[in-house]
């Protein structure tokens, strides 16, 4: 056999090779910084140096004299077009270039646009800009102090640095609850501020078109279709005359979703010179000005029986939202969906507030594979599950086991009112500790110990909601998450789905492709997936928070049905029979009782573009459209294992192995699935081990680079051991639940579990770095969202 | 200044600026780009080619000093049309995602393999560990680099 | 990605022509890059004239001359970490090699580069401290020599003057000797929290005739830790010594709280990894590998 040999794919769900890699492994994908337009120029950002400060003037007269320079612009300019301000996706209002004061370090102050990148880069420098320094607001536990500078004072009546707050659960049953309580835990945790990071940074190529006034912006987005409308809105342009391309993106993970001030600075600068004008950040401008993560100061709390029955959580958090309130969340969630800290466990009771405030940092916080928040609620409950299990001297699995959900109890209405639509948890957890010889692990660990060595077993079990969301419970900026898709079926059988959601390499072109095949019985490889481009793809909300699977998967299975029900009319028109008397083998329409008899749909793609007569009523062609709006999330789930070996004498971690079973409903591409967990699993250990964006006391963002922002490579990850149990959810069209997240969710309290469980101790917070480790033995654990001094 | 540099086995003459970085010559002045960029501190490797046949992070190098040297990039790795071993074991074992951090995996794999031609997981890693994938966990590109050591089609070097 | 400023660039044909072009103002020498682009992207560093010296393969060698280890300023540091006369006579050296960045910058980064860069995390410049190395510099004059310990006169400064150029770094072969380099980083390919480098050589009856102890971002002074140098001369090569050493190293150097760690961990790992590689030293110099 040789390396080139075609493998006939599976004709539905299963393995099968990627059809969207034949470019990438030949360096032929189109990223946006690879497109290039005749004419073209670059832009440049001029970003603050300081946290928070007032600008006396700017003075662009050098810059503009560069002789490679064609355009420079400032807040002024836009502030003329009503530009210096727009929306953000939280209902808060973010500048778009400085006017009255800079409120974070790397805000963008001012905006070059020149022949070559190189001269851009240049010229920021040749722009003067006076500014009085001003004191920040860095430490969120002080932003709401009566004397804390204030922030928002650009908007009107604005007095403190105080955005909102937001509880559920039910305060007075809960607190009854730890009032009787045999037992009692809390906890300060704080989720550090950490970025989603993709290799590839944002950018945009805008291009105006002056004569035909269409816009076409190939931007890093996971929304195209929202960003399209967001234009249109903001800017006053006609929202028929963008088209807003997504090319190949090089990871998203959440961090591409919002508008981004260089974005509408291209846009300006292509409308104002007349050319294309890319912009493209580089990788500082990326972790210190782009959509971070987390930022959570969470207070848990667990009331308990001595048995280890949990019977209620509570917890406060006050959300580090930084100087602008970016956050993508649905509208009626200003904390997303934290309301699921509750856990995968049956409880009596539960009640959370959170409080968020402004701080003279980026704005931001929904990102990097959240599911909007998710990551904050799982990691605050499985941490303190294990608080619990160090108080009481219990086995952190086998606390567990007696409080996880049993099946029975599914679909299960949670304390605060989300209805998790289906799983096994027991098996899963039980699964989990076979594949990791759980018993043995935790033989080996009590030898070790008595030689002097440290071994950690951590275990982390976890419920998301993803897949947002009924219409009427979620929006975004009014905008309702519904999606959707159409099939066109062509003469010749080939088909192309045109979908709304976008991928960034979680496999769409052949996940898609295969529910169609699976719905049609026809090959993968004869469905084209279009996505991406809002002139070729219906609208939706796009891709994040583990949604496509839920919603767009559920849109595509659902047209592809419309379909085939089209093609049982043309079929029996075919056959003459009615389409009462057809049935469907998997790939193609019967006749019931003589099997011979029947057609594919190839067969009926050709016969409907033909002359053949169609019943009254019933029109040719084999397309159909839907939008689907789905009728609940979905709840997948996972049982995690780690184990982690720390010297000492260093603190030093190594993460030795990592057992992940994930429950993600019907697995469409098993293959696919592994992919998306072993990546997020990876993200576990960058966020327990390394990964934080801190402040110094100025304000000065000390996670800016690569060097500072610490990724996990490939010496920090083990091979990683999956394994699965499958529950459907129960509403969605194929049983899929979306998994694109589940592991970055998951995986943090694994890891943070297990190198507590090995240094026997009760709470340390992220990253626990060799330093961090070494301190919480000594007992004297660092605070990790500040400098440390 | 005017440069000719190898690349791919076919020469090009151009003047640039001194500082010009060879990533941006390979993308911006030739077009080849297949190779990436993804940082400014030479930390994720995205922009990994080889110089006369070693990798090197071509963010890191500037044209000039590729003046008179061979410079092969993910778009050299095929031959006549045929992909190379690492290029197809990729594809076999779903060793990518989003596609950004690949040419440069593949170039220092297949410099991996021309001069260990049967490497251990741990010795993949430890060639690896200068790069940065955010997608895939490095499992799958462990494993498919494996393959392409145990499908070795021809030599390519 | 940044980009650098405006910068001149000429390629040297040899050593005298190198000398000649870094004998102007704000001339640099530029071999692997790898320490001086990354600054000048960040415009810290804007020389005006490079001067390229890969081509001169005279000052690119690793080899054993007589009694000492020569290692020409542009040899790689793939070269140096693969190198078998290093591995063999200087274990150090490789140990140091394998933590310092990834394998594919030590492609194309240079010893002599690194040591000229004088970052005061730099690991060489302690494994080198340890191994009391000598760089050799030439200049227009002729050649210099200046002990490694000496070489270094702040973060980021070395006594090499204008029209100068590092050539090589020679290191003296020591008979009945073992060495080690232990180092914390948070990540693969970081630099350190803390590293320690020691070389022994010891006596008969396991006692230590030379100690070389070389620290590394702890800002000890010329990368060595002189004081505990001096106590182990004459001590049994033993735990109870090497405790002591190392704890003398951690009171003796001057580390500053940073992202990577605040100072008391630092000063614990300055001890701790010295008496890791004051052991592992040892078992070398007796023969236990």
């Amino acid at each position: 056999m040789t390396a080139t040999e075609e493998h006939a794919p599976p004709a539905g769900f299963g393995r099968m090779k990627r059809k969207e890699d034949p470019r990438f492994i030949r360096g032929r994908g189109t990223y946006v910084d690879d497109v290039r337009l005749p004419g073209m120029l670059y832009g440049a950002v001029l970003r603050s140096p300081h946290a928070h400060a007032r600008i006396r003037s700017i003075d662009i007269s050098a810059a503009e004299a560069h002789p490679k320079v064609r355009a420079v612009i400032t807040g002024q300019t836009l502030a003329g077009l009503n530009l210096a301000w727009m929306p953000t996706l939280s209902n808060d209002t973010q500048a778009v270039l400085a006017t009255d004061k800079v409120r974070f370090q790397g805000q963008e102050v001012a905006f070059v646009v020149a022949e070559d990148r190189y001269s851009a880069r240049d010229a920021l420098e040749l722009i003067e800009v006076d500014y009085e320094v001003l004191p920040a607001v860095v430490d969120a536990r002080r932003a709401l102090d009566p004397d804390a500078p204030v922030i928002r004072d650009d908007k009107e009546g604005r007095t403190d640095n105080h955005i909102f707050d937001w509880e559920t659960g039910d305060a007075e049953r809960t607190e009854q609850v730890f009032r009787d309580a045999e037992v009692t835990v809390a906890e300060d945790i704080l989720y550090p501020r950490v970025h989603p990071a993709p290799l590839e940074t944002c950018g945009a190529v805008a291009d105006y078109d002056k004569v035909t006034g269409k816009l076409t912006v190939w931007e890093t987005t996971q929304a195209p279709h929202a960003h399209r409308t967001l234009y249109a809105l903001v800017a006053g342009l006609p929202e028929h005359k963008i088209r807003i391309i997504s090319p190949d993106i090089g990871g998203g993970f959440g961090g591409k979703v919002g508008i981004y001030p260089g974005y509408v600075c291209a846009v300006v600068g292509s409308i104002v010179t007349g050319r294309p004008v890319k912009w493209v950040e580089d990788r500082s401008e990326n972790l210190m000005s782009t959509a971070f993560a987390r930022d959570f100061h969470m207070r848990g709390e667990i009331a308990a029986s001595r048995d280890g029955t949990i019977r209620a959580v509570r917890v406060t958090v006050l959300a580090d939202h930084g100087a602008f309130n970016g956050t993508a969340q649905p509208t009626k969630y200003p904390a997303g969906f934290f309301g699921v800290f509750t856990g995968s466990y049956d409880l009596e009771a539960a009640y959370c507030k959170v409080t968020g405030v402004y701080t003279n940092k980026a704005p931001g916080g929904v990102a990097y594979a959240c599911s909007f928040r998710i990551t904050e609620a799982v990691y605050l409950v499985e941490r303190m599950v294990d608080v619990l299990a160090f108080e009481l001297g219990m086995d952190p699995a086998e606390l567990r086991m007696r409080n996880l959900l049993r099946p029975e109890q599914f679909p299960y209405a949670s304390q605060t009112g989300w209805v998790y639509d289906s799983g096994n948890y027991l098996r899963q957890l039980e699964l989990a500790m076979e594949l990791a010889g759980y018993r043995a692990l935790r033989a080996e660990q009590a030898e070790r110990r008595a030689r002097g060595e440290l071994m950690g077993i951590g275990v982390s079990f976890f419920t998301e909601a993803v897949g947002a969301g009924p219409r009427k419970q979620m929006d975004i900026l009014g905008l309702g998450m519904a999606d959707g898709a159409d099939l066109q079926v062509h003469p010749t059988g080939k088909a192309v789905l045109r979908i709304s959601v976008q991928t960034q390499g979680q496999g769409h072109e052949t996940t898609f492709a295969q529910i169609v095949a699976n719905e049609l019985g026809i090959s993968p490889d004869d469905v084209e997936v279009v996505h991406g481009d809002t002139d070729q793809t219906p609208f939706g909300l796009g891709t994040y928070g583990s949604r496509s699977t839920p919603v767009s998967g559920a849109a595509t299975a659902v047209v592809a049905r419309k379909v085939r029900e089209r093609a049982r009319i043309v079929a029996s028109a075919m056959l003459e029979v009615s389409p009462d008397d057809l049935d469907w083998d998997g790939s193609r329409w019967f006749v019931r009782g003589d099997p011979d008899k029947g057609k594919t749909i190839a067969e009926i793609a050709m016969a409907a573009h033909s002359s053949l007569e169609l019943p009254e009523g019933v029109e040719g062609h084999l397309d159909a459209q839907t939008v689907y709006n789905p009728p609940n999330l979905t709840y997948p789930s996972g049982a995690y294992i780690c184990v982690v070996d720390v010297d000492p004498g260093t603190g030093t971690v190594q993460v030795r192995r990592f057992v992940a079973v994930d429950d993600c409903g019907v697995r469409i591409n098993p293959m696919i699935v592994e992919g998306q967990v072993h990546g997020g699993l990876a993200d576990g250990v960058g966020m327990a081990l390394m990964e934080v964006i801190a402040f110094d006391a100025d304000g000065n963002c000390l996670g800016g680079s690569f060097m500072d922002y610490l990724l996990p490579t490939s010496m920090e990850c083990p091979s990683w051991e999956l394994g699965e149990t499958v529950t459907p959810s129960p509403h969605h069209p194929i049983g899929a639940k979306g998994v694109g997240e589940s592991a970055t969710v998951g995986s943090p309290p694994a890891v943070v579990n297990a190198v507590l469980d090995a240094i026997r101790v009760r709470h340390a917070d992220m990253p626990l770095t060799p330093a961090q480790v070494w301190r919480a033995i000594q007992g004297r654990p660092l605070r990790t969202d500040l400098a440390i001094t | 200044m005017r440069i000719t540099v190898t690349v791919n086995d076919a020469e090009y003459t151009r003047e640039v600026e001194p500082r010009l970085l060879l990533i941006h010559f390979l993308r911006d002045e030739l077009g080849l780009t297949g190779s990436h960029w993804g940082c400014d501190t030479s930390n994720c490797g995205a922009c990994v080619v080889w110089l006369d046949g070693k990798p090197v992070k071509s963010c890191t190098v500037l044209a000039a000093m590729a003046d008179g040297r061979a410079v092969r990039t993910v778009e050299g790795l095929e031959r006549d049309g045929r992909l190379d071993p690492v290029q197809q074991g990729f594809m076999e074992c779903h060793g990518l995602q989003c596609g950004f951090c690949t040419p440069g995996m593949m170039m220092t794999a297949r410099w991996l393999l021309d001069h260990n031609p049967d490497p251990a997981e741990a010795e993949i890693r430890e060639a690896i560990s200068g790069q940065v994938c955010r997608c895939t966990g490095y499992e799958n590109i462990v494993r498919s680099v494996r393959w392409a050591a145990e499908h070795p089609a021809e030599v390519t070097a | 990605m940044q980009v650098p400023s405006h910068v001149e660039y000429q390629r040297a044909t040899s050593v005298e022509h190198a000398l000649s072009l870094l004998a102007g103002p704000e001339a640099r020498v530029i071999a692997g890059g790898h320490s001086l682009l990354p600054m000048m992207k960040l415009r810290l560093a804007q020389p005006e004239l490079l001067v390229d010296i890969n081509g001169l393969a005279e000052l690119s060698f690793i080899r054993l001359d007589g009694d000492e280890l020569r290692i020409g300023a542009l040899a790689r540091h793939a070269d140096l970490l693969g190198s078998a006369v290093a591995a063999e006579y200087f274990p150090i050296l490789t140990d140091a090699e394998r933590v310092i960045a990834d394998p594919v910058v030590r492609n194309w980064g240079t010893i002599g580069g690194s040591l000229c860069q004088a970052d005061p995390s730099e690991d060489l410049s302690a494994a080198l401290a340890a191994l009391r190395a000598t760089a050799v510099i030439r200049g227009a004059g002729g050649a210099r020599t200046v002990p490694v310990r000496e070489f270094h006169t702040g973060p980021y400064e070395t006594v090499i003057g204008p029209g100068e150029l590092l050539a090589e770094i020679r290191v003296p072969v020591l008979p009945h000797s073992g060495s080690a380099y232990r180092k914390v980083k948070r990540r693969a390919g970081d630099w350190p929290v803390a590293a320690a480098g020691a070389v022994l050589q010891l006596g008969a009856g396991n006692v230590i005739e030379t100690a070389g102890i070389g620290l590394t971002a702890v800002g000890a002074a010329h990368f060595t830790a002189a004081e505990a140098e001096r106590y182990l001369a004459g001590r049994p090569a033993d735990e109870e010594s090497f405790a002591a050493a190392g704890e003398i190293a951690g009171r003796e150097c001057h580390p500053a709280a940073d992202q990577r760690g605040p100072e008391d961990y630092k000063r614990h790992l300055a001890a701790e990894l010295t008496v890791r590689a004051l052991r592992q030293a040892a078992a070398r110099a007796r023969g236990e590998g």
